[in-house]
């Protein structure tokens, strides 16, 4: 396959799952803000979700004060910010386009219709009470596209690749959302643990969709220790850092078998962030600071992509 | 008002007696309700839609993808009359070859005294580069589009001929396609000549033409400009049809004059391009170097005899304009043989006594940039404003040279099915030719319909739509 042709599927996979993931960041803000509202706080939640999705720069360029509107207005429709929702989707298409021999005419006409959508849309659509309604659709239309792609691909390179590009964008985003809670402030009279804590971490849980999940394998109140091993280290859980990049090693293995099992540094390393994922405890990670473990794993996602683009895509 | 051809009615318009290829549409389109017509043509344009076969239309902002209109009534051919084509379209075709591979050796027509010698010299697409060389099997135009427009029974004229890189075929095969699936019954009731083997057709041409040291199955790809070219559509089409990869400029790499397909398990050799970048794009070293979509060294590659590109570098020295009124002689000369297919009769304005004679008679002429294209730049006299033919007689008379100019044809009409019903609309025929180790032309070709009352523009930047061409079998 064209090295062109594979890297464009890669990015239309990350596009895809990177406005789900914008998605969710703002679900999650949307929920801290309304909760802090109704206890009487401040705990600058929609700067956090801007630092999350590494939008801060770019943000305070543009438009400045982190307040609701704004934030929103600037991660879903704002043309000039690369990762707003819309621009994602836009670029997600637009990679189709260019690889339009190499996908299923399934999965041209969820991303034709999506953007269709996103077209016929007013500015009434996204504001502050009717975002969540917009945010939701937006995470059904990745989930359809990804089903879309796993049900109609042909199990060859390409397939491979455009997983590759849903679990690196996945696990990353994983990571972000997490991070999320290390930024928001907690007031000066609120103590760890108490209520505003509380919904902070819980909001984090219901952003990755795994609040039930939490009490299924936990069975008890929620603690941040055990918040961060079933994101990062339980297998089990379909978003987790571990279970992510157990996809993306034995993705890589699947694309080395398929030419006649040549590896490269690509292999070795998603090799090694597995293994540091699937053998980590959680009690080490707390002690190196969890801010920080987050922080060094996005740096070796983007380091992992920019192998795998060295070795497949040029 | 003068009267025209019309394809099914001839000049009576009296649908009750039609010409015989149309004896069945016509009875159709006397039995089916114009609501009927009015469904099917939406589901026509719903299926355009959904396969996302678009065309960008440059002047709008940002360059917008829009659909070409699809009128749903055939466009009919008898057998007699397209086997009278096709000899003429195989004879100019070849025609058009010689003389491509003449310009660039020994200009036997020009020391002949047949054409002038700055026809090609001078001409702005004659690529000294290409002297000399012989491209395999001595074909430069490999895929052409021949424009041809009929004014009567037997009175088909050549309008243009495209020898670069002539689009619209895919517009030939998916108009037929949705044809069939819309009505099925139609095809029942006409034998309707096949048009999809173009894709295997034009594969078998680019195999026959690969580099004499390729030893292997000849491995082809299409080049394309990228996904924002208006034809962009078409050439994923094509790829993906002949089962072959579409890459860009920078999918290519050349290494020792050899090209190479960047590939996820590293480098792939390439025997043939079926380019649809433009000469002066193909390759920064050799010719426009601020171009960012071609390949360096390609055409280095292409000289030393590895590798093929289709159509070959400098076949603009047969399309255009100021060349055409010569194409006739050039069928007398290098095949002996009187035309088949006659040229519209075409002033050159370069000439001062036809300068004046258009200047005098601009009301009825059409007058063409010679180098332009796409309907761009031309003035249709009868239809133009007094202050519209001032301005062109001004330009024309700064620039004699740029134009050539042609009476007003009165271009046949066939029936379609507009805002008002069916009515009769100016339609002129784009055949595709092939040409490598033999010749095959794909019975019909793109029919295009100038959808506005009285237009004779049917070119879809200015609002023309397409029909699908049946030639019926004898």
């Amino acid at each position: 396959m064209l090295s062109r042709t594979a890297s464009g599927l890669f990015w239309l996979a990350r596009y895809v799952e990177r406005a789900e993931n914008t998605a969710r960041i703002l679900l999650a803000g949307h929920r801290m803000a309304a909760m802090m509202r109704s206890l009487g706080v401040d705990s600058g939640e929609w700067r956090s979700a801007m630092i999350a999705t590494g939008c801060e720069d770019g943000f305070a360029e543009r438009a400045g004060g982190a307040a609701a509107e704004s934030v929103i207005n600037y991660m879903t429709r704002d043309p000039e910010n690369s990762s707003s929702i819309i621009s994602c989707i836009e670029t997600a298409r637009s990679n189709a386009r260019a690889v339009r021999t190499a996908i299923t005419s399934d999965m041209w006409d969820v991303l034709n219709e999506t953007r269709h959508h996103l077209r016929t849309l007013t500015p009434d659509a996204f504001t502050p009470d009717r975002v969540p309604e917009f945010l939701e659709w937006t995470k059904q239309r990745s989930v359809l596209f990804n089903g879309t792609y796993e049900t109609t691909m042909l199990r060859t390179d390409g397939y491979y690749f455009t997983r590759l590009g849903t679990f690196i964008e996945r696990a990353e985003s994983t990571a972000r959302i997490l991070d999320v809670k290390y930024h928001v402030l907690l007031p000066s009279h609120e103590s760890v643990g108490g209520a505003v804590d509380y919904h902070q971490w819980r909001s984090v849980l219901a952003a990755l969709s795994a609040v039930r999940a939490y009490q299924w394998i936990y069975q008890g109140r929620l603690r941040p220790d055990l918040i961060a091993e079933l994101l990062i280290l339980r297998r089990e859980m379909p978003r987790s850092l571990h279970s992510c990049t157990a996809v993306i090693e034995a993705t890589l293995d699947q694309i080395a078998a398929g030419y006649g099992g040549k590896r490269g540094e690509c292999h070795r390393l998603a090799g090694e962030l597995h293994a540091k994922l699937r053998y980590g405890r959680v009690l080490d990670i707390f002690q190196g600071g969890l801010h920080e473990f987050l922080t060094g794993f996005i740096d070796s996602g983007i380091h992992l992509g920019e192998e795998i683009a060295e070795f497949y895509m040029r | 008002m003068p009267r025209f051809f019309d394809e099914m009615t001839e000049a009576t318009g009296d649908v009750s007696c039609p010409r015989p290829p149309y004896a069945e549409i016509a009875r159709w389109l006397a039995e089916t309700p114009s609501d009927l017509l009015g469904l099917k043509r939406r589901q026509a344009e719903e299926m355009f839609r959904r396969i996302g076969i678009t065309f960008t239309v440059y002047s709008d902002e940002g360059g917008t993808e829009r659909l070409i209109p699809f009128d749903i009534i055939p466009r009919v051919l008898s057998a007699q009359e397209w086997a009278v084509l096709s000899r003429g379209l195989a004879q100019r075709t070849k025609a058009l070859n010689a003389f491509i591979a003449d310009a660039y050796h020994d200009r036997d027509i020009i020391r002949a005294g047949r054409i002038p010698e700055a026809l090609i010299l001078r001409n702005a697409a004659f690529r000294p580069e290409m002297q000399g060389f012989d491209p395999p099997g001595g074909i430069y135009a490999h895929i052409a589009g021949i424009d041809l427009v009929r004014v009567g029974p037997d009175a088909f004229y050549v309008l243009e001929d495209n020898c670069r890189t002539p689009s619209g075929v895919s517009y030939m095969l998916e108009n037929r396609e949705t044809m069939m699936r819309l009505f099925p019954d139609m095809f029942a009731r006409h034998r309707v000549a096949p048009v999809s083997s173009y894709p295997e057709d034009l594969l078998e041409t680019l195999k026959s033409v690969a580099p004499p040291n390729c030893e292997q199955n000849p491995v082809v790809c299409v080049l394309t400009p990228g996904s924002l070219n208006s034809a962009y559509y078409e050439h994923a089409f094509l790829a993906d049809e002949m089962g072959v990869e579409l890459v860009e400029g920078a999918d290519l790499v050349v290494t020792d004059n050899i090209a190479w397909l960047r590939t996820t398990e590293g480098r792939r050799r390439v025997d043939v391009i079926y380019r649809r970048v433009d000469d002066d794009f193909l390759d920064p070293l050799a010719f426009r170097p601020d171009s960012m979509l071609g390949t360096p060294g390609l055409f280095a590659a292409y000289r030393a005899g590895n590798l093929t590109l289709a159509n070959a570098v400098g076949c603009g020295i047969a399309d255009d304009k100021s060349v055409y009124p010569h194409v006739p002689e050039m069928i007398r000369f290098y095949l002996g043989e009187e035309p088949l297919l006659n040229n519209v009769p075409t002033h050159c304005c370069g000439d001062p006594n036809e300068l004046r004679y258009v200047l005098e008679h601009l009301h009825e002429l059409v007058v063409k940039e010679v180098h332009g294209s796409g309907g761009y730049g031309m003035l249709v006299g009868p239809h133009a404003t007094a202050a519209q033919r001032a301005d062109f007689a001004a330009r024309l008379k700064a620039h004699p040279d740029a134009y050539i100019a042609q009476p007003t044809l009165a271009l046949s009409t066939c029936p379609t099915f507009v805002d008002s019903g069916v009515a009769p609309r100016h339609v002129d025929l784009r055949p595709y030719v092939l040409s490598g180790k033999e010749v095959r032309i794909t019975p019909g070709g793109l029919t295009r319909v100038a959808l506005a009352e009285g237009s004779l523009v049917v070119n879809s930047s200015q609002g023309g739509g397409t029909k699908d061409t049946w030639v019926l079998e004898a």
